[in-house]
């Protein structure tokens, strides 16, 4: 108990965390800090392994990782229990989303979804000049960032052309917020070239939107819809994920002494712990938690047969390196066919093991297989079916080698792509690899623009060589990446950035 | 079919910065010019099987085949490049042979991603049969003709050449390296007048795309001549870009190694002096060493 005691006041008196983070993180060892489920002997070592992982989202859960209600709805409706009338007009529906918002949680407190705006403040717009339109929007949006200060709160627009996805874009390449999330759904049945390039320029100016494969993903859910959350995971709207349980692959494939034992024995082994936990977790939170007396569900905004465990797995890159050793190989994950192709095989196999088993509190019954995007505090094991940072292939390559991933992923899916700068002057590079993407099969597209320090010019090569030579003599100087800016900051402000991802950052305490 | 086989440098499958969109980039080996400042200097001679280069390559990937000419194993190369230092010839034994059907294979592979392919180098206009002979295939096939066809050229190919490839070109990106003759003759080792002619005849037909200028201060004369050079601008079809871009010293071989690498400010300086005589269709290189 002491232990916890020490934890709890060295979070009271940390000089840099703010209150509400504080507050959170409080909260968090508290929940930590209770008796866990009576596990099985082999999921207690395969968690203390770090084989299988509750990405710390507590001991007694008591709300879902991820919630989304159908906004639509409440603003169609109002909402009893917020002495809420049914908006009439644009700004009647942005305060009714400004208040609900609050009373929506997760895994970080902070709502990951904010709803299919364009879709829902459509109907509000009549009437309004674009410019009001755009300075409405534009208020709201730093009301986000300053109130939510999360980075993965979500806001979803498209693939229809209209007033306020176009507002929304042009302010979210103006501010460069970090919050909201955004992802614009692409459907080339129905988006035009024309604002598929408009979101491409975006991206080349603020690294967002992700575009979202529409027709993939409206295919995977019902016609009651989806909503992209947090950030990218992909779940029925109106409901969500009550846990995320997640797998390192890389761990299964050194415990096994070939592929085949791989695919006969460790993986099936494995992945049944998975499970275990998942029924643990889910049969807490619907059957002792009483979360699903909240008015959300009383409402009509949420229905607790909408939510689905996600199944997440990491560490393919690593596993399929292994694996690959295991047989003589030096073939490497996103690089060689036979490589790219035993990590399909892997991408099926957790696809059937997913399908084969019944679970009872989820939709469909059956777990959402995800790959998933990692924690700050993982080491030397990549994210979800990504290639390792600084082992990637040139943007093309990268897609074509990952597309194949995608199909088996339905609750969410994302690679990065680093595109140079020099993109910046050519937009319609972006623009074609997006479309390139998604014809492939991409369920998302999502690109981070900053520059290597050796960028390609006009019409020159750049030596392999010398990215070797270049590379090991940036080790010995200071590199710019998140967790150094970070650092940076924290040391010189004397506190926590003001947007941070509690999700990412949840195995550091 | 065709047996032509091309000898090239590298192909990219991604490029953003030679030309248009995304572009599928071929770098063909072996140019007609000899510039002291080349970033590529390994792309500009043509391997003579001297074998020099055997002797210094750790990974024995190369070696010399019955017929007496060097043959490079790509699968073992860690790509060291130090068979490329040693080159007595500016050239490389990493090069490799194309057919026109396995270069369309590439392109069909990747069409989705492209918007159009550009041939490169070296100066590709060297082996124009073969370039000629890829855009006509890309053209008369249905699910690549809408890519467009650009060449990033030297200028130094003949009129007659470009009228030859002309029907199947979509544009052409010359590099303009100096304006006096006697100053672009010591640069690349050549007169300028054909790359004057090519840019005419290339702006008369409604193919240049673009001129390109690697501003070198101190060294090479555009400074002295922006007048003149802003006459032949205003010439120009207002569709003509003109590119910036700053001279580095990456990849450089040689004395221009010890040349000043031109900086943000010295580029900007540059590109306001041509604002304020009326040429507004610039764009800048971002990259500054």
């Amino acid at each position: 108990m002491n232990n916890v005691t020490d934890k709890l006041l060295g979070i009271s008196t940390d000089p840099l965390l703010s209150f509400k983070q504080k507050a959170h993180y409080l909260a968090t060892e508290a929940d930590a800090s209770l008796p866990y489920f009576p596990l099985s002997e082999g999921l207690k070592l395969a968690m203390e392994q770090g084989t299988v992982c509750d990405l710390h989202e507590g001991h007694a859960p008591y709300k879902p990782r991820y919630v989304l209600p159908d906004y639509g709805k409440f603003l169609k409706q109002g909402s009893a229990y917020l002495e809420l009338e049914a908006p009439e007009d644009f700004d009647e529906a942005l305060n009714c989303l400004s208040i609900l918002y609050h009373h929506v949680p997760s895994v970080t407190g902070m709502p990951v979804f904010l709803g299919h705006l364009d879709q829902i403040l459509l109907p509000f717009a009549k009437g309004l000049s674009e410019e009001l339109i755009y300075k409405k929007l534009r208020l709201f949006w730093i009301m986000l960032d300053r109130t939510l200060p999360d980075a993965f709160v979500h806001v979803n627009i498209g693939p229809d052309d209209n007033v306020i996805c176009r507002a929304i874009l042009r302010i979210d390449a103006e501010l460069k917020q970090i919050v909201p999330n955004l992802t614009f759904m692409y459907d080339p049945a129905v988006t035009s070239d024309e604002l598929l390039r408009l979101v491409t320029a975006n991206i080349c100016k603020c690294s967002k939107p992700h575009v979202a494969n529409y027709p993939m993903h409206r295919d995977t859910f019902d016609e009651q819809g989806f909503g992209i959350v947090s950030c990218y995971n992909s779940l029925p709207l109106a409901g969500g994920s009550n846990t995320l349980v997640r797998l390192n692959l890389k761990n299964v494939a050194e415990q096994s002494a070939s592929a085949d034992e791989f695919f006969e024995n460790t993986l099936p082994r494995f992945a049944d712990l998975v499970f275990e936990l998942i029924e643990f977790r889910t049969a807490f939170l619907h059957e002792q938690s009483g979360f699903f007396d909240s008015f959300l569900v009383r409402e009509g905004l949420i229905s607790e047969k909408r939510f689905a465990p996600m199944y997440g797995i990491f560490g393919m890159a690593e596993a399929v390196n292994i694996l690959a050793a295991k047989e003589g190989r030096t073939d490497r994950y996103g690089h060689q066919a036979w490589a790219n192709d035993l990590g399909c095989k892997i991408s099926s196999e957790l696809e059937k093991i997913v399908a084969a088993k019944k679970l009872q509190y989820a939709w469909r019954n059956m777990a959402l297989l995800h790959s998933q995007a990692g924690l700050s505090s993982d080491k030397g094991v990549t994210p979800g079916v990504r290639i390792p940072y600084g082992d990637e292939p040139d943007p093309v390559e990268h897609i074509k080698a990952l597309a194949r991933h995608h199909q088996y992923y339905p609750a969410g899916v994302s690679e990065i792509l680093t595109i140079d700068e020099t993109v910046k002057s050519n937009t319609e590079a972006m623009f074609q690899l997006c479309k390139g993407a998604l014809a492939l099969g991409l369920r998302e597209f999502t690109a981070n623009v900053s520059s290597n320090d050796l960028v390609r010019v006009t019409g020159f090569m750049i030596k392999l060589s010398d990215i070797k030579k270049f590379k090991e003599e940036g080790s010995r100087k200071n590199t710019t990446c998140l967790g150094a800016e970070a650092a940076e900051t924290v040391g010189i402000l004397k506190r926590a950035p003001r947007v941070i991802s509690y999700e990412l950052a949840s195995g550091e305490r | 079919m065709n047996s032509l086989q091309a000898n090239v440098s590298k192909l990219f499958t991604f490029s953003c910065v030679d030309g248009p969109g995304n572009r599928l980039v071929i770098f063909f080996q072996g140019c007609n010019f000899n510039c002291l400042t080349c970033h590529n200097p390994h792309t500009i001679g043509i391997c003579n099987h001297c074998g020099d280069c055997i002797a210094v390559c750790a990974d024995k990937a190369l070696s010399m085949n019955k017929q007496g000419k060097v043959v490079w194993d790509s699968s073992i190369c860690t790509q060291c490049d130090k068979c490329v230092e040693i080159c007595p010839e500016s050239s490389s034994p990493k090069t490799r042979r194309y057919t026109v059907d396995d270069i369309l294979n590439i392109i069909m592979e990747n069409r989705y991603f492209l918007s159009g392919i550009t041939v490169s180098g070296g100066e590709a206009t060297m082996q124009l049969p073969f370039v000629i002979e890829l855009f006509k295939a890309i053209k008369n096939n249905d699910e690549l003709e809408h890519l467009t066809c650009f060449v990033d050229s030297n200028g130094f190919l003949s009129e007659k050449g470009w009228a030859r490839i002309l029907p199947y070109l979509d544009g052409v990106m010359v590099d303009l390296k100096a304006w006096q003759n006697e100053n672009h003759q010591w640069l690349t080792g050549r007169s300028n007048h054909r790359v004057f002619r090519s840019i005419r005849y290339l702006a008369a037909h409604q193919k240049l795309h673009e001129i390109r200028l690697i501003y070198i201060p101190k060294i090479q004369d555009m400074d002295e001549h922006i007048d003149s050079l802003t006459e032949l601008v205003q010439d120009l079809p207002d569709s003509v870009n003109i590119r910036l871009n700053a001279f580095g010293i990456h990849g450089v071989v040689g004395d221009a190694k010890k040349w000043e690498p031109c900086s943000q400010e010295q580029l900007n300086a540059f590109a306001d002096r041509l604002y304020k005589k009326g040429i507004t269709r610039l764009t800048k290189t971002e990259v500054f060493q």
